[in-house]
């Protein structure tokens, strides 16, 4: 006996459907960026690369991305401890509000960072007063990709760590080990994978990030461009290989992201099937 | 180490988890906290282990381990082992591993060497006969296996006080019975104090030396398992240590009757529920001059040490059971259907108002 929607008809139709369009949507602009990029040449590429405002910008997102991570990490890490080993009066809004960040649009993000730390901003005025400047500057960038990226560490944790309970850690202190001993030795362990997920996930998108940071950036050609925004202006000079070679670069990141993503996934199954 | 618990009481929001309780566990005793699920003997034993605190109330709660006050003293220094019921080992670490933690973690003064740890760890796992299994992780244990060696590990750091939550409740029937007779004879040969947590009646009164019933987060009695059984202080505890029969009716002049059933108590007039264990229900083909008890049988199940009889009858608002001797159940010819005449060897009563229990036996 045959299962439902199992015809031979539907299922070719739909592995074929499934198929064309990943072709279209995913497959064909990735090989059409590689194809511009390199369509004069692996000189010409190469050339573009190494332009010093390309090398600033790359730079720049390093460096941006290198420092957003491990804040991410310590509020991800400290908020879903918060939210699965305590219970305390809003704990359920403090939930949601952790989904903020996903909710609102970078573009609207920016905005309201420019707002209250620009020149003019509540907080801004005073800053400016002690002659600090946050926006159209690197903090600026800094600040609004960890708020963009704040939610992913949280996120993979609090299912885990829900779904595996505090009786480890319990059984842990009962055996005489302090807090930080249990947090490395029983909690870590168990959460690490999702840990590294997590983290690549963040990276992925501190690198990635345009619209919150092309607000307060100010896009500054040697000082304050990141990848993204870099490579918008190059298209906007109509130097389409030059843009097509940053982007090419953007791609090679998120391609290094998935192939991480792909060998954990792989990994987390394996151990799955071990156990 | 003796505990004493003075004035311990906890609220979980509105909820009144444990009214103050006073309880006194003597040196080198197995006691068992009983009660159905909601009781708050989990409450209680988490919060002798430290891992809950008692609530804050005008008259201070003290918990004493001996002579040592340990009220306000964290769980990692109040020196318990606590075996939890899933077991809760270290999913990610060997059996060697998870029976080592307690020593590995003692501050570099108190730690073991590294070869004494071993041989430590070696010593338990024999004890609980898996040294064989060492290497492996706990995935690939049976819920039995895991829960020795969560034994194991409780008792590498040489607890006074051992605590167990429904440690064999997880477990099938005859696995539990070899770890309960298992954990009896570990307790007599290292005499510490044990507290465990469960709802099994059974073995509750197999496993304790006393036992603390408990319902509604009160203490409803403490008792050795024998007297407990005779002598239970309330209905309460007389229902929940086994099964019970109810029978309701009407006295006048020293005959209950309820419906055309009728039977001679000594009892002044009134409505008044009798309650008989299985045991002290006999059978017979005839109603007697003392009672007039008609029932039908309903069900049988011969299997165990008696017979289990199912009986009911239009008097009856829930079925009664009976157990007879295999030898009476040949001898009377039991089958379904059969009518025949019930007979009470002995009763009790627990009056609404007093707590104290009338019971009267009769020879029938």
């Amino acid at each position: 006996m045959r299962r439902i929607g199992d015809a031979p008809l539907i299922r070719r139709l739909l592995i074929g459907a499934a198929l064309v369009l990943s072709a279209l949507f995913l497959l064909l602009p990735l090989v059409a960026i590689f194809a511009q990029a390199f369509s004069q040449g692996v000189m010409v590429f190469w050339s573009n690369v190494s332009n010093t405002f390309t090398l600033h910008a790359i730079g720049l997102t390093l460096m941006i991305a290198l420092l957003t991570i491990p804040v991410c990490l310590v509020f991800g890490v400290a908020l879903a401890w918060l939210v699965t080993r305590f219970s305390f009066p809003g704990r359920r809004i403090l939930q949601t509000l952790i989904d903020i960040p996903f909710a609102v649009s970078p573009v609207v993000a920016g905005l309201i960072y420019l707002l209250l730390y620009g020149r003019n901003g509540w907080i801004g005025t005073w800053l400016d007063g002690h002659d600090i400047q946050l926006m159209f500057s690197w903090p600026g960038i800094l600040m609004v990709t960890i708020f963009v990226t704040c939610p992913f560490v949280a996120r993979e944790l609090i299912p885990l760590m829900q779904a595996q309970g505090s009786r480890e850690e319990e059984a842990a202190v009962t055996l005489g080990a302090t807090g930080w001993t249990t947090f490395r030795r029983v909690t870590l362990p168990n959460i690490r994978w999702a840990l590294l997920y997590g983290v690549i996930l963040t990276n992925a998108r501190a690198v990635g990030e345009f619209g919150a940071v092309s607000v307060v950036s100010g896009a500054i050609r040697g000082k304050t461009n990141t990848l993204p925004l870099h490579l918008e202006q190059l298209y906007q000079d109509y130097n389409a290989v030059g843009a097509f070679a940053c982007a090419a670069l953007l791609a090679f990141i998120a391609l290094l992201t998935l192939a991480a993503k792909a060998g954990l996934e792989w990994r987390a199954a394996r151990r799955e099937a071990f156990a | 180490m003796s505990i004493h618990l003075h004035n311990i009481a906890k609220h979980f929001g509105t909820t009144q988890a444990l009214e103050p309780i006073n309880l006194d566990i003597h040196e080198g005793e197995l006691v068992g906290l009983l009660g159905p699920s909601g009781s708050g003997k989990t409450t209680l034993l988490r919060i002798i282990a430290g891992l809950e605190n008692a609530d804050r109330t005008a008259q201070p709660s003290k918990i004493l381990f001996g002579d040592r006050d340990v009220t306000n003293v964290h769980v990692r220094d109040r020196r318990i082992g606590f075996v939890f019921q899933h077991y809760a080992l270290f999913r990610h670490m060997s059996v060697y591993d998870n029976v080592a933690f307690g020593l590995t973690v003692l501050s570099r003064k108190r730690r073991p060497s590294s070869g004494e740890i071993r041989a430590r760890v070696f010593r338990l796992l024999e004890m609980v006969k898996l040294e064989h299994l060492a290497n492996r992780y706990p995935a690939q244990l049976s819920g039995g296996q895991q829960q020795r060696v969560s034994l194991a590990r409780a008792l590498a750091v040489e607890p006074e006080v051992l605590l167990l939550d429904e440690p064999f409740g997880a477990l099938d029937a005859k696995v539990r019975q070899e770890l309960r007779r298992w954990l009896r004879h570990l307790h007599d040969e290292f005499n510490f104090t044990s507290v465990f947590v469960t709802h099994d009646q059974e073995e509750a009164l197999e496993l304790s030396d006393r036992v603390v019933v408990m319902s509604n987060g009160r203490i409803e009695q403490i008792d050795t398992p024998d007297e407990l059984y005779r002598e239970p202080k309330n209905r309460f505890v007389f229902e929940f240590l086994g099964d019970v029969n109810h029978l309701e009716g009407k006295v006048t002049n020293g005959v209950l009757t309820c419906g055309d059933a009728y039977w001679h108590v000594d009892l002044p007039d009134g409505h008044e529920e009798l309650l008989l264990r299985p045991h002290e229900v006999r059978l017979t083909e005839q109603p007697t001059s003392e009672s007039h008890l008609p029932v039908t049988i309903t069900a049988i199940s011969p299997v165990g040490a008696e017979v289990r009889v199912e009986l009911e009858a239009d008097w009856l608002a829930q079925p009664w059971l009976a157990t007879v001797r295999h030898t009476d159940f040949e001898h009377l010819a039991l089958r379904r259907g059969q009518r025949l005449f019930a007979h009470p060897r002995h009763w009790r009563r627990f009056p609404k108002a007093e707590s104290k229990a009338t019971e009267q036996s009769r020879v029938a």
